[in-house]
């Protein structure tokens, strides 16, 4: 006889960066806003945490529409950043975000590495928790320059290092030789965090115009169809780091997300989810919980890498 | 007005030429809360092939009956897959999403002007404006392509149908209708918009020729829905130095005034 298990509500708090997460779920940066139009249908305080739309040193209006496209299981997009700014947010927005019971972390980006460093000292002085590195982003000229090489990743971060009084996260992208050895180079360079991976450059063509679907031509792709790209790069390089890693890339489910963790994810984001269903990510957790639930595993941090390869 | 995610049942879906269908959904929320112009963000696929919603315009609503209508012309996968629904079967809808067009009892003329698939909001539109004189201009591609010419000529005092080919109504453009009535002798206070891009510039142009205001519900690919994900961009007039900002059609529209809008 089938012993039955004792059901047992496993623990998903985690901790990294020395940041306490009630869960290992993050909303991705640029599918939840700054979670204003989100409070509409969930509860931002039910997520470990929300990975803020990138913020600039100045207002960017962003790419000229169309901005994304539907292809199998996946979304290109090109929005290119738009944002009110980083003085704007500061002003209207951070005390709202604020309010909401749950980890913040500020998305990054810049033209060049005084840009990063500006806005990473004025975002030190504020409540956010963390800072996220947004050297990846494939819709913006200069969006991946300080992101592609290992040279480039140990730059950046280590002039950011020396400005930013936060737990730092660096956000590498996927269009690249070799994603861990960019990894490696942040860690070097001092971050706390890894995040991977940002969208693929990707493309859409819409066959009776005879031109791209996205106005600007490429795009990032996100959604299902990048998960096993994803999984590959989480792995490769949460092998080759000490510090935790944060994935992402396609998940829609609890399932998806155990994959992630068992690969050697301390946490994981979800981006395109939010975008299918603004309610998805507390699915996500729900997921989780009952996954550790029937295989009666009490922490979600005893699984985080325990993938044994074949 | 707030949208909601919802889980609403099909209570009826009716095929009115080859490819548009008429829908019937129940809902209490959205029957109640919705007006004219405003929009359903609906998932069109039970995997995740097809990720992106499918926004489409309400064109009806029955509050005794709690429910709401939804017309839309068969392009692609996901509103195949809509077309092939059955009533009892469930939607995962967001509604209803965006701003509605602009009513006023001051409006004692209006014009309702539409292209193709563009009619139906402006069908919704027309129904709710009970105290004014109403002209609706309706414009098709061919005859096979008409619907709802019954219910314009019920809810409007005046219709003009046209169409590309001439098959039915007259051969012109609805721009062309919009001009003559323009023209005529009646001082028309609004004039309403929705259908292909060309179309609804052409009708901002005579609305600022003849100083008449002018509403449109603009369309561009969507995200998102609830003004989160800033896809859906559309450049619109402000204060400024460049004199205009990327605005989003999903959560400041669908529905601007045309002299807002940056015509390209």
């Amino acid at each position: 006889m089938e012993t039955v298990k004792k059901r047992i509500k496993p623990d998903l708090n985690i901790e990294i960066m020395g940041l306490k997460f009630k869960n290992p779920v993050i909303a991705a940066s640029g599918t939840f806003g700054f979670g204003r139009e989100f409070s509409k249908f969930i509860d931002p305080g039910l997520l470990g945490g929300i990975a803020l739309k990138a913020l600039t040193l100045e207002p960017r209006e962003g790419n000229k529409p169309p901005r994304i496209a539907e292809t199998p299981s996946g979304i290109l997009n090109s929005v290119g950043l738009q944002n009110p700014g980083i003085e704007y947010f500061l002003k209207n927005e951070l005390i709202n975000v604020k309010k909401y019971n749950t980890v913040i972390i500020a998305n990054i980006a810049g033209n060049s590495i005084s840009d990063y460093c500006g806005i990473s000292k004025k975002l030190s002085a504020t409540s956010v928790e963390a800072i996220e590195l947004n050297i990846s982003c494939p819709n913006v000229k200069e969006g991946t320059v300080f992101g592609s090489t290992p040279e480039g990743v140990y730059e950046i971060t280590s002039r950011v290092r020396e400005v930013c009084g936060k737990p730092l996260i660096v956000k590498l992208t996927p269009n690249t030789a070799d994603i861990a050895k960019n990894a490696m180079a942040a860690e070097r360079a001092g971050a706390d965090a890894i995040s991977l991976i940002n969208t693929i450059l990707g493309m859409s063509i819409d066959i009776h115009t005879e031109r791209p679907v996205l106005n600007a031509n490429y795009g990032g792709l996100s959604g299902p169809a990048v998960k096993p790209i994803a999984l590959r790069m989480v792995h490769q390089t949460a092998s080759c780091v000490k510090i935790p890693v944060i994935g992402m890339g396609g998940i829609m489910s609890g399932d998806d997300a155990i994959e992630f963790i068992l690969a050697g994810a301390s946490a994981v984001m979800a981006g395109t989810a939010n975008i299918v269903n603004p309610t998805l990510c507390y699915d996500i957790i729900m997921g989780i919980e009952r996954y550790l639930s029937d295989k009666g595993i009490k922490s979600v941090k005893e699984i985080t890498g325990k993938l044994v390869m074949n | 007005m707030t949208a909601k995610l919802l889980y609403e049942e099909i209570s009826s879906i009716e095929r009115l030429s080859e490819r548009i269908y008429m829908m019937r959904i129940k809902s209490e929320h959205i029957s109640k809360s919705s007006k004219p112009g405003q929009f359903v963000n609906i998932r069109c696929c039970e995997g995740n092939e097809l990720l992106l919603r499918r926004p489409i315009s309400i064109c009806g609503t029955d509050i005794q009956k709690g429910t709401f209508d939804i017309t839309f012309m068969v392009k692609g996968k996901g509103t195949q897959y809509l077309s092939q629904r059955k009533p009892g079967e469930t939607l995962d809808i967001i509604g209803p999403c965006g701003n509605a067009f602009e009513l006023s009892e001051n409006y004692k003329n209006v014009l309702v002007a539409g292209g193709g698939i563009g009619i139906f909001p402006l069908l919704y539109l027309a129904d709710m404006i009970r105290h004014s004189n109403k002209c609706s201009l309706i414009g098709f591609k061919s005859s096979s392509e008409i619907v709802m010419l019954d219910r314009f000529k019920t809810c409007s005092n005046k219709v003009g149908v046209c169409t590309d080919d001439g098959s039915a109504g007259e051969k012109a453009f609805v721009t062309e209708l919009l001009e003559k009535e323009l023209n005529g002798k009646i001082k028309w206070d609004i004039i309403y918009a929705c259908g292909p891009y060309e179309m609804m510039k052409k009708v901002h142009m005579l609305s600022a020729e003849h100083g008449i205001k002018c509403q449109v519900s603009l369309e561009q690919r969507m995200g998102c829905g609830i003004g989160a994900c800033l896809a859906c961009a559309c450049k619109i007039k402000c204060r400024g130095s460049k004199g205009w900002t990327y605005k989003h059609v999903c959560k400041d529209g669908p529905v601007f005034y045309s002299s807002e809008v940056i015509w390209e």
